[in-house]
């Protein structure tokens, strides 16, 4: 594949009838890039807070599934979206499953610092 | 045209909050921000013309997700003050990752665009069905070839769940209308019930 002729068939692929400047597969790269980035700064960044630490692996999350989308997309194949269903389900069970642990922690200990987090026994 | 500023605007808006929702000092803020970042997304995702993931991401991450995220911040009454402590021992190393990451994926685009690397071709599975719309076609492979991915998927969920409400479930001790299951089943007819023959005129005693 000639690197000149990518574009046309990503265009092709996004059902562009016009021939002008299109977003390529490398703009979703670095978007997402920066988001997962950007969630795994907030993990390191507010080492104290685990509420905004789950928030940043949201972010990390959402950042893999523009990536999957976006190459179900360009590459025509819907796979990556299906498999992107699937991590939102994942998603959604970490989510509920860190919050309730988070609540119990709370309830026990009356403070959601990960600092203070040094037993195990409950 | 309008997409390439759509795609900016949206990717603009998306990396802008995400950057709020690591940094904001109050959590109910960083959840807001993240709900934002969501719609943003789903924006990004509507453009490259999935739809179905899209309005699904913001149906789950925005009506589920994140309002869970708002309840369990605000029903925990925590000082955010002083959780702020370690933000500025800490942000040396983060930043230092963080550039690390950055390097590393622009070597990766750098080296996709400079022609070393190449996309892989799709074997035809998950090609979209002709004339069809993107949600009958996710329909066609979610319910066909990948339906037992779907229903452990949904195993996943009742698991998520049930280990959510085994954790956060109080025992209330003695509480008025409190159930006690076991005692429940253990009950025979005979506890409950006793046949008298009473006298006429006595009553009888319970």
């Amino acid at each position: 594949m000639q690197p000149s002729t990518r574009a046309p068939k990503w265009a092709k692929g996004l059902n562009y009838d016009r021939g002008e400047a299109v977003i390529g597969i490398e703009h979703y790269v670095v978007v997402s890039s920066i988001l997962f980035v950007l969630g795994v700064l907030g993990i390191f960044l507010n080492r104290k807070n685990v509420i905004v630490i789950l928030m940043a692996i949201e972010l990390i999350l959402l950042s893999v599934n523009l990536n999957f989308v976006a190459f179900s997309a360009f590459l025509n194949d819907l796979v990556g979206q299906v498999f992107a269903m699937f991590i939102l389900t994942v998603a959604a069970g970490e989510a509920a499953i860190g919050l309730a642990i988070l609540v119990i922690f709370f309830r026990d200990r009356g403070t959601i610092a990960v600092d203070d987090v040094n037993r195990m026994k409950g | 045209m309008i997409h390439t500023i759509a795609f900016y605007i949206f990717a603009a808006m998306v990396i802008a909050s995400g950057a709020l929702v690591i940094t904001a000092r109050n959590p109910v803020h960083s959840v807001l921000w993240l709900i934002l970042a969501f719609f943003n997304a789903a924006g990004l995702m509507v453009l490259v013309g999935a739809e179905f993931i899209a309005m699904l991401l913001v149906i789950v991450y925005v009506g589920a997700v994140a309002v869970l995220f708002l309840f369990v911040v605000m029903m925990l009454e925590i000082d955010f003050a002083e959780m702020r402590a370690g933000f500025v021992k800490y942000f040396p190393l983060g930043v230092l990752l963080a550039l690390i990451l950055v390097s590393e994926m622009i070597l990766g685009i750098g080296a996709y665009s400079a022609g070393s690397m190449h996309l892989g071709t799709a074997d035809g599975v998950g090609t979209p069905l002709m004339g069809e719309s993107n949600i009958r076609s996710i329909g066609a492979l979610l319910y066909g070839r990948y339906l037992f991915l779907f229903e452990s998927a949904g195993l996943v969920l009742l698991v998520a769940m049930v280990g959510a409400i085994v954790l956060t479930h109080r025992e209330r001790g003695t509480v008025r209308g409190h159930q006690n299951i076991n005692k429940q089943v253990r009950r025979r007819p005979g506890d409950a019930t006793v046949n008298t023959r009473p006298e006429v005129g006595k009553g009888i005693e319970l």
